[in-house]
C-alpha cells in the first residue's frame, strides 16, 4: 500500500497535550503476602515473583507464590468458614457483606482504576471507566440475590455446592474477580480465588477491601502464583467446584483432571469471534465498532471481534475508512487519559502476537499497520489489519488475544453465517445492520453466547456471559450466573 | 393339515436417520429372554453407525431446532398418541425382558405421560427461562435458550422403555437431535420405540437409536468432535471417568444422571430439558 494522507489527520490543527494521570495515591507495597483465613502471610515457601508494569519493564512489587501447603492451607480455611459460618449465616446478611464489598470498591474507585492501569498496561481510561465500576456493580447485583435465590429458578429451592476454587486471567483482572466472587459469594459458597500471575496488585487491594468489610475470615481466599499454583488448586480433593477463565488449551486440561470427580466446573475460555457489516449498515458507526471490537483493551478480549467479515459492495470503503481511523489511535502511555490502545500485557504474549503476525504474513495475507511510533520501553504493537486472508489462515483459525484483525468479504446472509460459524469457538459476535429482521435472524443463527447487534463489547452484571462449543461451558452474569453455584433441589413432596 | 399358525419373527434393526439399516459391520449379538423362552439377534451398532448416525443428527439439526415450539410440542404429542395405541405390543416385550406384568403396565403409562409432559413443555420452557436483562446503559439485553446441538445419550442400563424415554424426551423437546444408545439387556422395545417415533412424523435424524455395547460405543459417544454433548446415565465410575475425560476433546457438556433422573415424577421437571440447551444473550441499542 502507497503512504495515503489520512483523512480524519487529528495532528494537522492541534495536538494532543499529555493528559497524564497521577499515580500518586497509589501506595504499593514492596511485597504482597497470600490472604488466608482473614489473615496475610508469606507463602510456606518464602518465594516471591515479581509484577512488572508492563509499560515501563519497572518491578511494581513482589507477591507470594502459592505452593501446595498454602492451598492446602487456603481451603481447609474456605472449608472451615463455609461449614461455621457463611453458609450458616442469614441471607439478608450475606447480601449486606457482599454491598459493602462493592461499596468499598466504588470508594477506592481511583486508586485501583490507576493500579490496575500499572499493573495491566490497559488505558487508564477504559480501567476507569469499564474495569472497577463494572466490578463494583457485579458486587451490587448479586448482594441482592443472596436472599431471593429461591425466586432464581422456579419450582427449585437453591443450595450452595461448598468450596470453590476460582482462577481469572490478566486481561480483566478485577473485574474477572468480581465476576467470580460476587455470585460465588451470593449463593453461599466460600472461595479460594488465583489471580493471573502477571496482575495481581489488584486482587491484593481486594484482599483488604473483604477484610475491611468484616467477612468471616476464611470466607474469601486469595492465593497469588503461576501456572502451578492454579493446577494444585484445581486438583485440589477438597473443592466442590472449579471457576476457570483462560485459554481453552488449558480449560480441557482442566476437564480433564476433574474427570471422574464429580467435581462441578465452568469454564470461560477463548474466542474468534466474528463481527459482521452488511451493506446496509450505518458505516461510520460500524467502523468505530470494529475499532471497538478488536482494539479495546489492546485486543486482549476473549470475546473480541478478531474476524471481521465485510459484505462486497462496501468492503473497499469500510476497509479505507478503518484504516484512516487506526491512524488516529493513540498508542502509548496507559496512564495518559488520551490513550486509546495501551501496553501489551507481557512479554511472552508480546511474543505470541508477533510471532502470529508472521504467520499471516508467511500465509500471504496482505498486512496493514497504522503508522503510530511505540515508546522504546515497555510491550507495545501497532494496531493490525490482514486482509486477502480466507478461512484456513491461522490468523483467521486460532485466537491471537492481542490488536490484530483478520478481514473477510461475503455476498449473502447464508455465506457469512457458514463462516462466522466455522470456528470450533462460539463466545460471542457482532452484526451491524439498519434491518430488524436481519438482525434476528443473524444473531439466531450465529452459534454463540453472546451477540452484539449494532455495538459490541458491551458488559454488565445482569447480562450473562459465556460460550459455545469450545468457548466453555456455564455462564457467567444474570441469574444464568448464579447457577454454577448452586445445587438445586425439589422440594420436598415433589 | 393345519397345526398352531407359525408366527413371524422380528429382525431387530438400529434407526438411523429415518431409516432401519442393520449394522454397517455385520455384526449382531444374541439376547435372551430371563426365562429363555425367546431369544433374538440384536445388531450390534459400530462406532462407524455411530458416525453415520451423528451426521444424520447433524444435518436434521438445524432443521428441528428451527421448527416452532408448537409444532415440536405437537410431535411429541403424537409420539405419545402412537406409543397409547401400541401398548400391549410394549407390555408384551418388557415382559418378555422379565418386567412383571404389573410392573409393565405401569412403565408403558409411565412413558406415555412422560412423553404428554414434555410435549407440554416444548412451547413453554423457553418463555419460563428467557429474560430481558435491566442493563446499566441504553440497551435492549435479552437472553433465550437454544439447543445444545447434536447430543450423544447414553440411555439408563436397567430400564429397556421408560429409562429410554427419560433420557431422550428432554432433550428433543429442547430442540436438540441425538443418538441414544439403549440398555443392552433391554433392547427389544428400543427397537419398537424408533419404529413408534418414526410413525409419529418425528422428522429423520431427530432421534437416532442404536443397540449394541456400552463399553465399546462409549468411548466414541465421548470422542466425536460433531457432538456438542453427552448426557450419560448411569453410575460406573470408572465409565464416567472415562467419557469425562474423552469429552474434553471439544468441551462437549457432560451430564451425569442416575436413577432419580428417570425413575419416577420427580424426574420429571423443565431442568432436565436445560442440560441441554445454551444461553444466547443479544444486545441492541435503544436510542439512535
Amino acid at each position: 500500500m502507497p503512504a495515503k494522507k489520512p483523512a480524519l489527520d487529528f495532528d494537522t490543527e492541534w495536538s494532543y497535550s499529555p493528559a497524564p494521570q497521577s499515580s500518586a495515591d497509589v501506595k504499593l507495597r514492596e511485597r504482597y503476602k497470600l490472604f488466608i483465613d482473614g489473615e496475610f502471610r508469606p507463602a510456606e515457601s518464602g518465594d516471591y515473583i515479581e509484577s512488572i508494569n508492563p509499560a515501563t519493564e519497572e518491578t511494581l512489587a513482589q507477591v507470594s507464590e502459592a505452593g501446595a501447603a498454602d492451598v492446602d492451607r487456603a481451603v481447609a480455611a474456605a472449608r472451615e468458614a463455609y461449614t461455621r459460618s457463611w453458609s450458616r449465616m442469614p441471607t439478608a446478611e450475606r447480601g449486606k457483606f457482599i454491598f459493602r464489598i462493592a461499596r468499598m470498591i466504588q470508594e477506592r474507585a481511583r486508586e485501583l482504576a490507576v493500579m490496575e492501569s500499572m499493573d495491566g498496561g490497559k488505558p487508564i481510561r477504559e480501567a476507569r471507566d469499564i474495569d472497577i465500576p463494572l466490578a463494583a456493580a457485579h458486587f451490587f447485583y448479586y448482594a441482592g440475590w443472596a436472599d431471593k435465590l429461591d425466586y432464581a429458578f422456579p419450582g427449585r429451592s437453591a443450595q450452595p455446592l461448598g468450596v470453590a476454587a476460582q482462577i481469572i486471567p490478566w486481561n480483566f483482572p478485577l473485574l474477572m474477580a468480581a465476576w467470580k466472587l460476587a455470585p460465588a459469594l451470593a449463593a453461599g459458597n466460600t472461595l479460594v480465588l488465583k489471580p493471573a500471575e502477571t496482575t495481581p496488585l489488584t486482587a491484593m487491594v481486594l484482599a483488604e477491601i473483604v477484610r475491611e468489610a468484616g467477612l468471616p475470615p476464611g470466607v474469601v481466599n486469595i492465593v497469588t502464583g503461576g501456572g502451578k499454583t492454579g493446577r494444585l488448586l484445581v486438583r485440589h480433593p477438597d473443592v466442590d467446584k472449579i471457576a476457570f477463565t483462560g485459554s481453552t488449551a488449558v480449560g480441557k486440561e482442566i476437564m480433564r483432571a476433574l474427570a471422574g470427580s464429580g467435581k462441578r466446573y465452568t469454564l470461560e475460555l477463548g474466542g474468534k469471534a466474528a463481527n459482521i457489516i452488511f451493506a446496509d449498515a450505518a458505516i461510520d458507526q460500524a467502523v468505530e465498532g470494529i475499532i471497538t471490537a478488536i482494539f479495546y483493551n489492546q485486543g486482549h478480549v476473549c470475546c473480541a471481534g478478531s474476524r471481521l467479515f465485510v459484505q462486497e459492495s462496501v468492503a473497499a470503503e469500510v476497509i479505507e475508512k478503518l484504516r484512516e481511523r487506526m491512524e488516529t489511535l493513540i498508542v502509548g502511555d496507559p496512564l495518559d487519559k488520551n490513550t486509546d490502545v495501551g501496553a501489551i500485557n507481557s512479554r511472552d504474549q508480546l511474543e505470541r502476537i508477533h510471532a502470529y503476525v508472521e504467520i499471516g504474513k508467511q500465509e500471504g495475507g496482505e498486512v496493514y499497520q497504522s503508522s503510530c511510533s511505540l515508546p522504546e520501553k515497555g510491550f507495545w504493537h501497532v494496531p493490525t489489519l490482514f486482509s486477502n486472508v480466507s478461512q484456513s489462515h491461522r490468523v483467521v483459525q486460532e485466537e491471537i488475544f492481542g490488536p490484530v484483525l483478520a478481514v473477510q468479504t461475503f455476498r449473502t446472509v447464508d455465506e457469512v453465517i457458514a463462516k462466522a460459524n466455522n470456528t470450533p469457538y462460539g463466545l460471542s459476535g457482532g452484526v451491524w445492520t439498519d434491518k430488524g429482521a436481519k438482525i434476528f435472524k443473524v444473531t439466531r443463527d450465529i452459534r454463540a453466547g453472546v451477540i452484539w447487534a449494532n455495538t459490541f463489547n458491551k458488559f454488565d452484571p445482569g447480562s450473562p456471559f459465556g460460550g459455545y462449543k469450545e468457548s466453555g461451558m456455564g455462564r457467567e452474569g444474570g441469574i444464568e450466573g448464579l447457577l454454577p453455584y448452586v445445587r438445586l433441589r425439589a422440594p420436598r413432596g415433589r | 393339515m393345519m397345526g398352531k399358525r407359525l408366527d413371524v419373527r422380528k429382525t431387530h434393526k438400529l434407526f438411523i436417520g429415518g431409516r432401519f439399516p442393520r449394522s454397517e459391520s455385520g455384526r449382531t449379538f444374541r439376547w435372551e429372554a430371563p426365562d429363555r423362552a425367546a431369544t433374538a439377534n440384536i445388531c450390534r451398532a459400530s462406532r462407524k453407525d455411530f458416525r453415520d448416525a451423528v451426521t444424520e443428527a447433524r444435518g436434521a439439526s438445524a432443521s428441528w431446532a428451527g421448527r416452532t415450539a408448537y409444532n415440536r410440542a405437537q410431535i411429541l404429542y403424537r409420539c405419545a398418541e402412537i406409543l397409547e395405541g401400541r401398548r400391549a405390543q410394549f407390555r408384551e416385550e418388557l415382559r418378555a425382558q422379565g418386567t412383571s406384568a404389573a410392573a409393565a403396565r405401569k412403565e408403558v403409562a409411565s412413558a406415555i405421560d412422560l412423553l404428554i409432559y414434555y410435549a407440554g413443555w416444548a412451547d413453554k420452557y423457553g418463555q419460563l427461562f428467557s429474560r430481558v436483562n435491566p442493563v446499566a446503559a441504553p440497551y435492549f439485553n435479552f437472553t433465550v435458550l437454544e439447543a445444545t446441538g447434536v447430543v450423544a445419550v447414553v440411555a439408563p442400563s436397567e430400564s429397556g422403555l421408560l429409562g429410554l424415554l427419560a433420557a431422550l424426551a428432554p432433550v428433543i423437546t429442547g430442540g436438540n437431535t441425538c443418538v441414544a444408545l439403549a440398555a443392552q439387556d433391554y433392547p427389544l422395545c428400543a427397537v419398537s420405540l424408533a419404529e413408534t417415533l418414526h410413525t409419529a412424523d418425528l422428522p429423520a435424524g431427530v432421534v437416532n437409536l442404536l443397540t449394541g455395547f456400552r463399553a465399546e460405543l462409549l468411548e466414541p459417544f465421548a470422542t466425536h468432535m460433531d457432538v456438542n454433548a453427552l448426557v450419560y446415565f448411569g453410575d460406573d465410575r470408572a465409565e464416567i471417568a472415562q467419557a469425562e475425560s474423552c469429552a474434553a476433546e471439544n468441551v462437549k457438556r457432560v451430564t451425569v444422571c442416575g436413577r432419580a433422573e428417570w425413575e419416577g415424577t420427580p424426574a420429571l421437571n423443565p431442568y432436565a430439558i436445560l442440560r441441554t440447551q445454551e444461553t444466547k444473550t443479544t444486545w441492541h441499542p435503544i436510542r439512535f
